[in-house]
């Protein structure tokens, strides 16, 4: 099996196309800063925990309607069958009230795990779910830094729910349920660029007020939801040891030497082949 | 077991078909103890698949919407890769690097290799909540190529496909399909090739999966290093597979195996002892580097870090003495008992990743429920159980016959 000008030829082509495909799909990433996303903020120094989104919410994605407000249990996490909670929490300031819900990432990890794309990041800015596409692997959950995903574990056709920033509405010109909803002006939605100039401008007229920092500017990379709120994150339960690099980021050196090893590996194993095949012929036929 | 195999040396006259069925007919004797333990847990294993379809995978799983991926690809996926890394290292050695003496065992760890992906990528649909989708990233409804998922996806389909190519010359020479035995075993070469470029970007793709849970796992076991640490460890993970696999093999079948392959075994797994020795020193060593990089001395002397240490000196520092003392003396029990220390250790390693180290600081961490136990242990049975009908009907262990060695 001699590497004549043919095959040369065939191989290099074949390590071109390579390249070529590894460079364009890997690349599709990029980008996302020069979109404008459309977000929402979350202002927990307004929200009087009314839990009237969570309602809103529901009937707005067809789900039953979520517990009463008396004995519920202190921290809520959303599941399967509601998008976003209000939780009660209390702090060194008072009781303070955190809604949460998915973040709708920039660069969201969700959308780099899915292998089918059925996870999606629309230009708009929400990130959508397209039962079409989806396999059911759950490689978002493990992904998600927030564990916005969730899976229908108790279905024979399950599906992944998450808050989609209500996707449907926003296509025909509305505002999301939640946010056209909010008696408290709590949830302001609009365009990311504006909400952070939003954000900025109520911490620099009530800097007492506020905890001098937006959560969702930067963590994770960027998120479509913001959030402020007048104790610090941590005491709300949130998550403040994430990174602000996206996290797609972190598989992107692995995903980027594919094409290399896919050039390099064959070439090396069929050289080490080549070189290796007479010497040991005439070996074994000394040994024989 | 005690047939005679005139058909695989020659087909002459007999049709194919009626051959194939004649072969399906169990041999041997039916109640051998290994029967009878795993009849029932494949029938009982067969019982809970049905149900989970019916029910969902919540109904015989502990899976939560923190932990969602448990036992199921914790092991039967991510450690039973592992364990087929020694197909890929073997094809290397034996037609790569040509080296002729473990030519013997080839066939029966690809065959292995091919077994375990086949089985662990079928294990991987009972996992999936909507498994009538999986063809999606095959057929294009989504090409997710920023995926490390997606690559693992393509690579299993096309390294089982490679798998079988360099089988099917042994397939060829059991129908007695002498034209197309050679045209097969003409591509070998190719299949070889392409195969361990796809093993070494998949055995590490598994570990590249769990690179985005960064804050879930446990930072003894996380680091940007996670791919290479899978790739090493697969390669003596695989080669101990092959060991304690021989080791069984050679007892179970030995009626197959010929005077002359008897005694090559012995050189061969002193030989392979020398490589895992090596290869875990490697890892050892990388294992060092990551820990010592990554600043984690104060995390030694909590639960989790004393668990770290446990892995490992007790299961891969020790083992790896072991292989290196008992290669020098020649002693193969103490290979055999290395083999297997290693084996526990890599199963130690790929749950501390994906399972035990996965949400360590949960209130209620994931403990698997006996179904996915029982799910596991069927899949396996199974996979044993088709193991053993090839190997008894086909020039695995045994040698080719007669007329195949005439094209060489």
């Amino acid at each position: 099996m001699g590497l004549n000008r043919r095959s040369f030829f065939k191989l290099l082509g074949v390590t071109g196309m390579t390249l070529a495909i590894g460079k364009s799909t890997t690349g599709s990433e990029n980008g996302s800063n020069s979109v404008e996303f459309y977000g929402i903020l979350y202002d927990a120094a307004r929200c009087k925990g009314c839990r009237g989104c969570e309602f809103d919410c529901a009937a707005a994605h067809g789900f039953k309607d979520p517990p009463p407000s008396k004995n519920l249990p202190p921290i809520r996490k959303t599941d399967e069958t509601c998008n976003t909670v209000v939780n009660t929490i209390k702090t060194s300031k008072g009781e303070v009230f955190v809604k949460r819900q998915c973040m709708h990432c920039n660069e969201p990890a969700c959308v780099a795990a899915c292998l089918t794309q059925a996870m999606h990041k629309t230009k708009m800015g929400p990130v959508t779910w397209d039962g079409d596409k989806c396999m059911g692997c759950r490689y978002c959950m493990v992904s998600c830094p927030f564990d916005s995903p969730k899976f229908e574990y108790h279905s024979a056709n399950p599906k992944i729910q998450k808050c989609d920033m209500c996707f449907d509405r926003l296509r025909a010109g509305e505002s999301p349920a939640c946010a056209f909803n909010c008696p408290n002006e709590a949830l302001l939605y609009g365009k990311r660029r504006d909400l952070i100039r939003e954000a900025r401008r109520r911490i620099y007229e009530k800097p007492g007020l506020y905890n001098d920092h937006i959560y969702g500017e930067h963590e994770a990379g960027g998120t479509g939801w913001l959030y402020l709120s007048p104790v610090p994150f941590e005491e709300l339960g949130m998550n403040t040891n994430l990174q602000n690099a996206s996290y797609p980021a972190l598989t992107k050196g692995f995903l980027y030497s594919v094409p290399s090893v896919f050039v390099l590996a064959p070439a090396l194993l069929l050289g080490i082949y080549q070189s290796t095949k007479n010497n040991n012929n005439g070996e074994e036929h000394n040994d024989e | 077991m005690n047939s005679t195999y005139a058909i695989s040396a020659d087909n002459n006259g007999k049709p194919v078909w009626k051959f194939i069925l004649g072969e399906l007919k169990p041999k041997g004797k039916f109640f051998t103890p290994f029967n009878i333990i795993s009849i029932p847990i494949m029938i009982l294993g067969l019982a809970l698949i049905v149900i989970r379809f019916w029910k969902g995978i919540g109904s015989i799983t502990n899976l939560t919407q923190e932990t969602p991926w448990g036992l199921w690809i914790g092991f039967d996926v991510v450690t039973g890769v592992a364990f087929a890394g020694g197909a890929y290292v073997l094809t290397f050695m034996v037609y790569i690097l040509n080296m002729r003496k473990y030519h013997s065992i080839i066939r029966v760890t690809v065959l292995n290799g091919f077994l375990a992906y086949a089985f662990y990528a079928g294990a991987l649909l009972l996992d999936l909540g909507r498994p009538w989708h999986v063809i999606n990233p095959i057929i294009g409804n989504g090409f997710g190529t920023s995926s490390v998922l997606f690559l693992v996806a393509w690579h299993f389909l096309l390294y089982m496909i490679a798998e079988l190519i360099e089988f099917s010359p042994t397939i060829a020479e059991w129908l007695g399909a002498r034209r197309a035995r050679k045209i097969l075993s003409g591509m070998t070469i190719a299949a070889v090739i392409f195969g361990i470029t796809l093993s070494t970007l998949h055995q590490s793709g598994l570990g590249a999966l769990y690179l985005m849970a960064k804050d879930k796992i446990h930072p003894l076991w996380y680091s940007e290093f996670i791919p290479i640490m899978f790739l090493v460890s697969s390669i003596f993970a695989g080669l101990s597979m092959v060991i304690f696999e021989g080791s069984i093999s050679h007892r179970v079948f030995f009626r197959q195996i010929s005077e002359k392959n008897h005694k090559a075994q012995h050189g061969i797994i002193l030989g392979l002892s020398k490589i895992c020795a090596g290869a875990m020193f490697a890892y050892f060593f990388l294992q060092m580097l990551v820990f010592i990089h990554g600043q984690h001395w104060h995390l030694l002397f909590t639960t989790m870090g004393l668990w770290y240490l446990v892995e490992m000196l007790g299961f891969v520092l020790i083992p790896m003495i072991l292989f290196f003392i008992s290669y020098r003396t020649g002693n193969i029990n103490m290979i055999k008992v290395a083999a297997v220390i290693t084996m526990l250790g890599v199963i130690l390693n790929r749950l501390n990743v994906t399972i035990i180290g996965f949400r360590w600081d949960a209130a209620i961490h994931y403990i698997p429920s006996w179904m996915e136990l029982v799910v596991t242990l069927a899949v396996i049975f199974t996979e044993i159980w088709i193991f053993r009908w090839v190997i008894n009907r086909m020039p695995v262990l045994r040698d080719s016959p007669e007329w195949a060695n005439e094209n060489e």
